[in-house]
Protein backbone atom coordinates (compact mmCIF):
# COMPACT_ATOMS: atom_id res chain seq x y z
CA UNK A 1 0.00 0.00 0.00
CA UNK A 2 1.20 3.50 -0.61
CA UNK A 3 2.28 5.64 2.26
CA UNK A 4 -0.29 8.51 2.73
CA UNK A 5 2.89 11.10 2.44
CA UNK A 6 4.18 9.52 -0.43
CA UNK A 7 4.16 11.35 -4.12
CA UNK A 8 1.52 9.94 -6.35
CA UNK A 9 2.01 7.27 -8.58
CA UNK A 10 4.12 7.68 -12.22
CA UNK A 11 1.07 7.70 -15.00
CA UNK A 12 2.05 3.78 -16.22
CA UNK A 13 2.39 2.50 -12.88
CA UNK A 14 -1.38 1.20 -12.55
CA UNK A 15 -0.75 -1.89 -10.01
CA UNK A 16 -3.63 -1.21 -7.75
CA UNK A 17 -4.89 2.06 -9.00
CA UNK A 18 -8.10 2.82 -7.00
CA UNK A 19 -10.03 4.58 -9.90
CA UNK A 20 -9.94 1.14 -12.43
CA UNK A 21 -11.12 -1.06 -9.02
CA UNK A 22 -14.87 -1.06 -11.02
CA UNK A 23 -13.75 -1.28 -14.14
CA UNK A 24 -14.34 -5.12 -15.91
CA UNK A 25 -11.64 -6.36 -17.87
CA UNK A 26 -12.53 -5.63 -21.49
CA UNK A 27 -12.84 -9.83 -22.89
CA UNK A 28 -10.44 -8.95 -26.49
CA UNK A 29 -8.62 -11.46 -27.80
CA UNK A 30 -8.29 -10.14 -31.08
CA UNK A 31 -4.71 -10.57 -32.81
CA UNK A 32 -3.26 -6.66 -33.35
CA UNK A 33 -3.66 -5.04 -36.52
CA UNK A 34 -1.68 -4.63 -39.40
CA UNK A 35 -0.94 -0.96 -38.01
CA UNK A 36 -0.12 -2.52 -34.76
CA UNK A 37 2.03 -5.67 -36.22
CA UNK A 38 4.17 -3.20 -38.02
CA UNK A 39 4.85 -0.85 -35.47
CA UNK A 40 5.83 -3.98 -33.48
CA UNK A 41 7.97 -5.58 -36.02
CA UNK A 42 10.32 -1.93 -35.91
CA UNK A 43 10.16 -1.61 -32.39
CA UNK A 44 12.13 -5.10 -32.51
CA UNK A 45 13.84 -4.39 -35.73
CA UNK A 46 15.54 -1.55 -34.30
CA UNK A 47 16.54 -3.14 -31.07
CA UNK A 48 18.27 -5.81 -33.41
CA UNK A 49 20.05 -3.18 -34.62
CA UNK A 50 21.28 -1.59 -31.64
CA UNK A 51 19.27 1.99 -32.05
CA UNK A 52 17.15 1.74 -29.31
CA UNK A 53 16.68 -0.61 -26.19
CA UNK A 54 13.46 -1.66 -24.12
CA UNK A 55 14.57 1.10 -21.17
CA UNK A 56 14.98 4.15 -23.94
CA UNK A 57 11.28 2.95 -25.20
CA UNK A 58 9.99 2.49 -21.73
CA UNK A 59 11.35 5.99 -20.73
CA UNK A 60 9.47 7.32 -23.93
CA UNK A 61 6.17 5.73 -23.36
CA UNK A 62 6.51 6.66 -19.77
CA UNK A 63 6.59 10.31 -20.44
CA UNK A 64 3.45 10.40 -22.55
CA UNK A 65 1.21 13.02 -20.52
CA UNK A 66 -1.47 11.13 -18.66
CA UNK A 67 -4.53 12.30 -20.33
CA UNK A 68 -2.25 11.32 -23.84
CA UNK A 69 -1.38 8.20 -22.41
CA UNK A 70 -4.86 7.18 -21.76
CA UNK A 71 -6.43 8.72 -25.19
CA UNK A 72 -3.84 6.87 -27.22
CA UNK A 73 -4.10 3.04 -28.31
CA UNK A 74 -1.24 0.73 -27.40
CA UNK A 75 0.54 0.02 -30.43
CA UNK A 76 0.19 4.06 -31.05
CA UNK A 77 1.77 5.00 -27.53
CA UNK A 78 4.80 2.61 -28.79
CA UNK A 79 5.16 4.55 -32.19
CA UNK A 80 5.14 7.78 -30.31
CA UNK A 81 8.08 6.63 -28.65
CA UNK A 82 10.24 4.91 -30.60
CA UNK A 83 9.41 7.98 -33.33
CA UNK A 84 10.13 10.16 -31.33
CA UNK A 85 13.33 7.87 -29.78
CA UNK A 86 15.24 8.17 -33.15
CA UNK A 87 14.67 11.77 -33.54
CA UNK A 88 16.18 12.11 -30.00
CA UNK A 89 18.83 9.97 -30.88
CA UNK A 90 19.49 11.77 -34.96
CA UNK A 91 18.72 8.61 -36.89
CA UNK A 92 16.06 10.89 -37.99
CA UNK A 93 15.42 14.33 -37.79
CA UNK A 94 12.15 16.25 -36.82
CA UNK A 95 11.05 17.73 -40.20
CA UNK A 96 11.29 13.79 -41.21
CA UNK A 97 8.05 13.05 -38.79
CA UNK A 98 6.04 16.11 -40.02
CA UNK A 99 5.69 19.72 -40.33
CA UNK B 1 -12.10 -4.09 -28.90
CA UNK B 2 -9.22 -2.25 -29.26
CA UNK B 3 -10.04 1.50 -31.26
CA UNK B 4 -8.28 1.29 -34.17
CA UNK B 5 -5.43 3.87 -35.08
CA UNK B 6 -6.32 7.74 -35.08
CA UNK B 7 -5.82 9.05 -38.74
CA UNK B 8 -2.89 11.04 -37.43
CA UNK B 9 -1.01 7.56 -36.29
CA UNK B 10 -0.87 5.99 -39.45
CA UNK B 11 -0.03 9.45 -41.13
CA UNK B 12 3.18 9.24 -38.26
CA UNK B 13 3.41 5.59 -38.84
CA UNK B 14 3.99 6.04 -42.98
CA UNK B 15 6.49 9.03 -42.39
CA UNK B 16 8.18 7.15 -40.03
CA UNK B 17 8.43 4.88 -42.24
CA UNK B 18 9.16 6.16 -45.24
CA UNK B 19 11.79 8.45 -43.55
CA UNK B 20 13.76 5.05 -42.14
CA UNK B 21 14.11 3.53 -45.29
CA UNK B 22 14.87 6.88 -46.92
CA UNK B 23 17.81 6.64 -44.17
CA UNK B 24 18.95 3.15 -45.04
CA UNK B 25 17.75 2.12 -41.72
CA UNK B 26 15.01 -0.26 -42.52
CA UNK B 27 13.59 -2.16 -45.51
CA UNK B 28 10.25 -3.21 -46.97
CA UNK B 29 11.26 -6.63 -46.59
CA UNK B 30 12.82 -6.69 -43.31
CA UNK B 31 9.22 -5.27 -41.52
CA UNK B 32 7.68 -8.08 -43.86
CA UNK B 33 9.66 -11.07 -42.39
CA UNK B 34 9.88 -9.66 -38.66
CA UNK B 35 5.66 -9.64 -38.86
CA UNK B 36 5.92 -13.05 -40.09
CA UNK B 37 8.54 -14.18 -37.69
CA UNK B 38 6.33 -12.46 -34.81
CA UNK B 39 2.94 -14.32 -36.25
CA UNK B 40 4.54 -17.84 -35.94
CA UNK B 41 4.95 -17.18 -31.78
CA UNK B 42 1.50 -18.09 -30.36
CA UNK B 43 0.21 -19.60 -27.23
CA UNK B 44 0.46 -23.37 -28.41
CA UNK B 45 4.03 -23.37 -27.78
CA UNK B 46 3.75 -22.51 -24.27
CA UNK B 47 1.12 -25.55 -24.54
CA UNK B 48 2.86 -27.44 -25.47
CA UNK B 49 6.05 -27.01 -22.92
CA UNK B 50 2.96 -27.80 -20.47
CA UNK B 51 1.95 -30.73 -21.71
CA UNK B 52 5.43 -32.06 -21.76
CA UNK B 53 6.17 -31.01 -18.18
CA UNK B 54 3.34 -33.03 -17.07
CA UNK B 55 4.58 -36.24 -19.05
CA UNK B 56 8.29 -35.87 -18.75
CA UNK B 57 9.11 -35.75 -14.78
CA UNK B 58 12.99 -34.56 -16.23
CA UNK B 59 11.43 -31.62 -18.22
CA UNK B 60 9.66 -30.81 -15.58
CA UNK B 61 12.48 -30.09 -13.69
CA UNK B 62 14.18 -28.42 -16.36
CA UNK B 63 11.37 -26.13 -17.32
CA UNK B 64 10.66 -24.87 -13.31
CA UNK B 65 14.71 -24.19 -12.96
CA UNK B 66 15.39 -22.48 -16.63
CA UNK B 67 12.50 -21.48 -18.29
CA UNK B 68 14.30 -20.00 -21.03
CA UNK B 69 16.31 -23.48 -21.85
CA UNK B 70 13.35 -25.09 -21.41
CA UNK B 71 11.92 -22.99 -24.41
CA UNK B 72 14.78 -23.94 -26.48
CA UNK B 73 14.68 -27.46 -25.80
CA UNK B 74 11.16 -26.98 -27.54
CA UNK B 75 12.83 -25.71 -30.79
CA UNK B 76 11.98 -21.94 -29.49
CA UNK B 77 15.09 -19.44 -29.75
CA UNK B 78 15.47 -17.35 -26.83
CA UNK B 79 18.78 -15.57 -28.11
CA UNK B 80 18.33 -11.96 -27.01
CA UNK B 81 15.07 -12.36 -25.22
CA UNK B 82 14.53 -11.70 -21.18
CA UNK B 83 14.74 -14.91 -19.01
CA UNK B 84 11.42 -17.30 -18.82
CA UNK B 85 10.50 -18.27 -15.15
CA UNK B 86 7.56 -20.83 -14.82
CA UNK B 87 5.25 -20.82 -11.86
CA UNK B 88 4.22 -23.83 -10.32
CA UNK B 89 0.74 -23.75 -9.29
CA UNK B 90 0.13 -26.67 -6.88
CA UNK B 91 -3.29 -27.99 -4.66
CA UNK B 92 -2.96 -24.64 -2.29
CA UNK B 93 -1.15 -22.34 -4.50
CA UNK B 94 -2.04 -20.51 -7.76
CA UNK B 95 -0.09 -18.14 -9.69
CA UNK B 96 -1.71 -15.50 -11.89
CA UNK B 97 0.89 -12.66 -14.18
CA UNK B 98 0.69 -9.04 -15.19
CA UNK B 99 2.51 -6.42 -15.79
CA UNK B 100 1.10 -3.50 -13.85
CA UNK B 101 4.00 -0.93 -15.77
CA UNK B 102 3.30 -1.95 -19.41
CA UNK B 103 2.38 -5.18 -21.21
CA UNK B 104 6.09 -7.71 -20.32
CA UNK B 105 5.05 -11.32 -21.51
CA UNK B 106 6.87 -14.09 -22.62
CA UNK B 107 6.38 -13.38 -26.31
CA UNK B 108 8.67 -16.03 -27.31
CA UNK B 109 6.44 -18.64 -26.09
CA UNK B 110 2.68 -16.83 -25.65
CA UNK B 111 3.03 -14.88 -29.49
CA UNK B 112 1.79 -10.98 -29.23
CA UNK B 113 -0.30 -10.73 -25.64
CA UNK B 114 -3.86 -9.93 -25.84
CA UNK B 115 -5.45 -6.46 -25.82
CA UNK B 116 -6.51 -7.32 -22.16
CA UNK B 117 -3.39 -8.42 -20.63
CA UNK B 118 -2.03 -4.30 -21.76
CA UNK B 119 -5.75 -2.47 -20.74
CA UNK B 120 -5.30 -0.49 -17.49
CA UNK B 121 -8.08 -2.63 -15.81
CA UNK B 122 -6.29 -5.62 -15.78
CA UNK B 123 -3.14 -4.23 -14.78
CA UNK B 124 -4.55 -1.62 -12.07
CA UNK B 125 -6.66 -4.87 -10.82
CA UNK B 126 -4.78 -8.16 -10.98
CA UNK B 127 -2.61 -7.04 -7.96
CA UNK B 128 -5.22 -5.35 -5.81
CA UNK B 129 -8.57 -7.82 -6.38
CA UNK B 130 -7.04 -11.13 -8.44
CA UNK B 131 -10.20 -13.24 -7.37
CA UNK B 132 -12.04 -10.65 -8.46
CA UNK B 133 -10.66 -10.27 -11.88
CA UNK B 134 -10.42 -14.57 -11.96
CA UNK B 135 -14.07 -14.57 -11.71
CA UNK B 136 -14.44 -12.55 -15.30
CA UNK B 137 -13.04 -15.46 -16.84
CA UNK B 138 -15.69 -17.79 -14.50
CA UNK B 139 -12.56 -19.46 -12.31
CA UNK B 140 -13.34 -19.76 -8.89
CA UNK B 141 -10.28 -21.14 -6.89
CA UNK B 142 -11.44 -23.73 -3.67
CA UNK B 143 -11.56 -22.16 -0.82
CA UNK B 144 -8.32 -22.16 1.03
CA UNK B 145 -6.30 -22.04 -2.15
CA UNK B 146 -3.39 -18.60 -2.03
CA UNK B 147 -3.30 -16.49 -5.04
CA UNK B 148 0.25 -15.15 -5.72
CA UNK B 149 0.35 -12.56 -8.47
CA UNK B 150 3.41 -12.25 -10.76
CA UNK B 151 4.60 -8.83 -12.05
CA UNK B 152 6.46 -9.74 -15.02
CA UNK B 153 9.11 -7.21 -15.74
CA UNK B 154 11.28 -5.88 -19.03
CA UNK B 155 13.87 -8.06 -17.57
CA UNK B 156 11.67 -11.37 -17.02
CA UNK B 157 8.78 -12.60 -17.98
CA UNK B 158 6.66 -15.49 -16.65
CA UNK B 159 4.62 -18.41 -17.39
CA UNK B 160 2.24 -20.50 -14.88
CA UNK B 161 2.75 -24.38 -15.17
CA UNK B 162 -0.78 -25.40 -14.53
CA UNK B 163 -2.28 -28.25 -12.43
CA UNK B 164 -2.58 -31.21 -14.56
CA UNK B 165 -6.39 -32.13 -14.79
CA UNK B 166 -8.04 -34.66 -13.23
CA UNK B 167 -9.68 -37.39 -15.45
CA UNK B 168 -6.33 -37.28 -18.28
CA UNK B 169 -4.81 -39.82 -16.91
CA UNK B 170 -3.09 -42.13 -19.61
CA UNK B 171 -3.25 -39.09 -22.06
CA UNK B 172 0.21 -37.98 -24.24
CA UNK B 173 1.65 -34.87 -24.42
CA UNK B 174 0.14 -34.15 -27.86
CA UNK B 175 -3.41 -34.82 -26.65
CA UNK B 176 -3.01 -32.66 -23.38
CA UNK B 177 -1.37 -29.75 -25.10
CA UNK B 178 -4.55 -29.26 -27.00
CA UNK B 179 -6.32 -28.35 -23.33
CA UNK B 180 -4.26 -26.08 -22.37
CA UNK B 181 -4.63 -22.25 -23.70
CA UNK B 182 -3.36 -19.00 -23.00
CA UNK B 183 -5.53 -17.92 -20.23
CA UNK B 184 -3.91 -21.06 -18.13
CA UNK B 185 -0.48 -19.59 -19.24
CA UNK B 186 -1.00 -16.30 -17.64
CA UNK B 187 -3.41 -17.81 -14.58
CA UNK B 188 -6.93 -16.11 -15.68
CA UNK B 189 -8.19 -19.75 -16.40
CA UNK B 190 -7.40 -23.25 -14.96
CA UNK B 191 -7.81 -26.38 -17.99
CA UNK B 192 -10.20 -28.47 -17.57
CA UNK B 193 -11.28 -31.92 -19.59
CA UNK B 194 -13.82 -31.10 -22.26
Amino acid sequence: MTEPDAPPPATHDLGGALRFRCTPVEPDEAPPDAFGKRVDALRQLLGQKGLMTVDEMRRCIEAIPEAEYHALGYYERWLRAISALMVEKGVLAAEDLGP
Amino acid sequence: MAAPPRAESLVLLERFVTALKAKGVVTEAEIETQITRTDRASPEIGARMVARAWTDPAYRALLLSNGSAAAEAEGVSMAGMPPLGVLEDTETLHHLVVCTLCSCYPRAVLGYPPHWYKSAAYRARAVRDPRGVLAEWGTVLPAGMEVRVVDSTADYRWMVLPRRPAGTEGWDAQRLAAIVTRDHLVGVALPRTP
